[in-house]
């Protein structure tokens, strides 16, 4: 049992949670995540680490609203606790020196991606920043991502903020103007796919962090199975980062929808 | 010679076309004491039972045969306590047609029924539970030496159960949110109902084991960090988790898993039920590939979560079918279908990406291989397709990845088994043993538990004889 002992909404579909979890704390890296579930008929599902406090034990976790699951998660409050959460898992990021790295986080994917952006910059490198959503309610740790990097682009698809367009544009713009040797895409699958074509199509080497579905999280049920290269990988114990050139983004996106039925018949039980 | 003449006495079960109905009723009912009580009057006694060197745990079985048949039920479930820490499963799962049964008398010299070990092994665990008179073993005084055991299968808890009975403090770790491993999150109820283990877990707790669930050893803490906190030595039981694959064209399609994510959202996560948020699919038609206990157990789910055809792919024979017999039995009662000698190829897919269909390829036999099986070849030109709506793939597992990987140290073979010196378990790393299916690759339940013993005796002895050094 790990209790909540701050909880921030960014929006009406994200929220911040800081969560007492002291051995997680202390031993996770950028890069991991946890497996959690909220209680007795509940399911088990993967958020990464956003951040931690190994002096408090805590951890921070950003949850977006899609269904039972998150829902249930964004109910509860300071105080209340979540059943079961374990962690750190999956392989960290390998932080190195690169020179400039371009990290490009969708959605909520820029949490994730702070803790990697804040790895890299403390490594010495220079770091740019693109954070893209749909509209500015759903742009999220802007000052947090600022803080770690020399420069940081806002785009929003309606221009509601920052720059009108999808991350790939700002992306590309960067791209044109200076030498990046090493890209990060963290968020929805798409906008990884089009991140990876287009460093792609410059030769950056790029990482994007996949979120397959997970049942357990220690390699024992495969569900969370991705094509990397032609062969097949589990997530949680192999990546959940590959290197984004290699990955079968198409296959990916399927099997994001392999239980969308059965999803949505137990959100409308939910609600 | 009268005993001789009975007939082995029948294990009542339930009706197959009622329990397909249900995912949690047990197919075996179990044995009366009237009808234990007969069938151990078969037993002969034997002045060299040879029963007793096809267990691997070398329970006394005529010994424990005898109190059946005198109706001393209490002393019976005793004696299996001597020598096997969960008799109640063991009486469920082991595969006795090819351990103790196989070494009876009765099959060896007069080719008949064996007496029905397992059955009775059953009825006098389950008869002390029910009894309310389960003895709780002594423990010896507190030596305040800290171990700890990885994993909470049979391994850990056998190994546990001897431990704490020295006197130790013993912490279990488990990764998963439930203490028991492939007991609860493999092994379905309707043949390995929880409740059992449960009141094993119970009795456990209650003589001082710790078990400390969503903890993953390696990951939320180090051996070192472990060290570091008190922990003297470990025993390694983190099982063969891993599933594999065939790698075969469409095998990521959706609607495709291993018999560990099918299996564990049924079993652990409850996915069936509608009040639980786990998702499983529902398939009108079922294929499981495999002809092990994991591929019956899932075919046999398929079936009772509503499948109208659930299918057998298995590409030897039945007769090299490594299952349980009586699973492979209850299987056919509930009609499960046995496409034999075939193995898939290939995968196909809707336009979403949703398996709709199978290729396979028939086999024949050939020349038994090292396991002394005959080995599968392919026939040429015999493909043809089987349109299904759901695929299991169960055709085995490795050994789980996380220790070997996280303890670079840690000697390892080929496989990725971790090797150990086999008469004490112990690893190349002095304090660290191990044991079950980690050592051994996919084994059965009274190996793990035998290794669990046989690691706490020597753990036992290293321990000692350091702290006397010092
Ligand atoms: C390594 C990893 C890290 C992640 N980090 C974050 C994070 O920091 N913040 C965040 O908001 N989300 C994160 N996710 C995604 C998050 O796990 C899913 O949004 C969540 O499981 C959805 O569950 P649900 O019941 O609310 O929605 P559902 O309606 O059940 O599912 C919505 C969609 O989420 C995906 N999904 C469903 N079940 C799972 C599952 N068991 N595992 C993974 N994906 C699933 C599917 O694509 C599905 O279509 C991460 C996923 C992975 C694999
Ligand atoms: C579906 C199925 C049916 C079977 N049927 C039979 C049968 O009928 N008869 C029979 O004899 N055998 C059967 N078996 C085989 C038998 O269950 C196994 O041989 C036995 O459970 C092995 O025991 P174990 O203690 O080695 O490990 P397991 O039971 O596999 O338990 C290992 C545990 O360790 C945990 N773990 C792994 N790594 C870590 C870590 N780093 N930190 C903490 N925890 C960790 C895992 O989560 C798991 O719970 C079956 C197996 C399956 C899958
Ligand atoms: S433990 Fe297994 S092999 Fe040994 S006597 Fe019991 S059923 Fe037979
Ligand atoms: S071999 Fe068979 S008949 Fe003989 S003692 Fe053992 S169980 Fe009884
Ligand atoms: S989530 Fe089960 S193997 Fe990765
Ligand atoms: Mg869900």
């Amino acid at each position: 049992m790990n209790q909540i002992v701050e909880k921030v909404l960014f929006s009406e579909k994200v929220a911040k949670f800081v969560v007492d979890a002291p051995r997680i704390a202390k031993s996770r890296k950028p890069g991991h995540f946890v497996i959690l579930r909220v209680d007795e008929k509940g399911e088990r599902i993967p958020l990464t680490i956003a951040g931690a406090d190994p002096v408090k034990g805590t951890i921070v976790l950003v949850v977006q609203k899609m269904g039972v699951s998150s829902a249930k998660l964004f109910e509860l409050e300071v105080g209340d606790y979540i059943l079961d959460l374990v962690g750190p898992l999956g392989k960290a990021t390998h932080i190195h020196q690169a020179g400039t790295v371009l990290a490009c986080g969708g959605g909520v994917g820029v949490a994730p991606m702070l803790p990697i952006v804040e790895g890299f910059k403390k490594a010495g490198n220079r770091v740019i920043s693109i954070i893209a959503a749909r509209n500015k309610d759903l742009i999220i740790l802007e000052d947090e991502i600022r803080k770690w990097s020399d420069e940081t682009i806002v785009m929003t698809d309606d221009g509601s903020y920052g720059t009108k367009g999808l991350v790939t544009a700002g992306a590309e713009m960067i791209i044109q103007r200076e030498k990046v040797n090493e890209c990060i895409a963290i968020g929805p699958a798409v906008m990884m796919k089009f991140t990876s074509l287009l460093t792609k199509k410059y030769e950056i080497p790029t990482q994007a962090s996949l979120n397959a579905i997970m049942v357990d999280g220690t390699g024992m049920c495969g569900a969370c199975r991705v094509s990397v290269g032609g062969n097949t990988y589990f997530t949680c114990i192999d990546g959940p980062e590959f290197d984004a050139h290699q990955i079968d983004f198409d296959e990916l996106i399927m099997r994001l929808g392999g239980y969308s039925n059965e999803e949505k018949l137990a959100y409308e039980r939910y609600v | 010679k009268e005993r001789t003449a009975k007939e082995r006495v029948r294990m009542p079960e339930m009706d197959p076309q009622e329990r397909i109905k249900y995912q949690d009723r047990e197919v075996n009912i179990g044995l009366s004491a009237d009808q234990a009580q007969k069938e151990a009057s078969r037993c002969l006694d034997c002045p060299n039972p040879t029963c007793i060197e096809g267990c691997p745990v070398s329970i006394n079985i005529p010994k424990f045969v005898k109190y059946i048949e005198a109706g001393k039920f209490l002393d019976a479930a005793k004696t299996l306590k001597e020598t096997s820490a969960l008799p109640a499963v063991c009486g469920r799962v082991c595969p006795q047609e090819k351990q103790c049964e196989a070494s009876c008398f009765y099959t060896q010299k007069m080719k008949k029924d064996p007496v029905a070990i397992g059955h009775l092994e059953r009825f006098a665990a389950d008869y002390e539970r029910e009894s309310g008179f389960m003895s709780i073993p002594e423990v010896a005084p507190a030596n305040g030496i800290k171990i700890a055991a990885i994993g909470s299968g049979p391994a850990s808890l056998s190994f546990a159960g001897d431990m704490i009975k020295l006197g130790y403090d013993v912490t279990v770790f488990e990764a998963l949110h439930e203490i028991g491993g492939v007991l609860k999150y493999g092994i379905p109820e309707f043949r390995l109902p929880n409740k059992i283990v449960d009141v094993e877990l119970d009795n456990l707790q209650k003589m001082g084991v710790k078990f400390v669930r969503n903890f993953i050893v390696g990951k939320t803490a180090s051996f070192d960090d472990l060290k570091e906190e008190g922990f003297e030595a470990f025993f390694v039981a983190s099982g063969a988790g891993l599933p594999r694959f065939m790698n075969i064209p469409g095998e990521n399609y959706n609607g495709i898993l291993s018999s560990n994510e099918y299996l564990t959202r049924v079993n652990l996560m409850n996915a069936a039920k509608d009040e639980f948020d786990t998702p499983v699919i529902k398939g009108k038609t079922v294929a499981v590939i495999g002809g092990g206990n994991t591929a019956m157990d899932s075919v046999r789910t398929a079936k009772r979560l509503g499948a109208e055809r659930a299918i057998i792919v298995y590409r030897r024979s039945r007769a090299e079918m490594p299952a349980r017999v009586e699973e492979v039995h209850h299987a056919e009662e509930e009609g499960i279908e046995f496409i034999n000698l075939a193995n898939p190829i290939e995968y196909f897919a809707d336009e979403k990406g949703k398996v709709n269909r199978m290729r396979v390829q028939r086999m024949g036999l050939g020349e038994p291989d090292a396991s002394g099986r005959r080995r599968p070849i392919v026939l040429e030109g015999s493909e043809y397709d089987i349109p299904v709506d759901l695929v299991v793939v169960a055709v085995g597992v490795s050994p789980n990845p996380l220790i070997p990987s996280e303890v670079k140290e840690l000697k390892v073979s080929k496989w990725g088994t971790i090797e150990v010196t086999e008469e004490t378990m112990q690893s190349s790393i002095p304090e660290m043993f191990a044991g079950g299916d980690i050592v051994r690759g996919g084994a059965t339940v009274i190996l793990a538990m035998g290794d669990g013993r046989k690691a706490a005796a020597n753990m036992d002895e290293y321990l000692q004889k350091k702290h006397k050094a010092n």
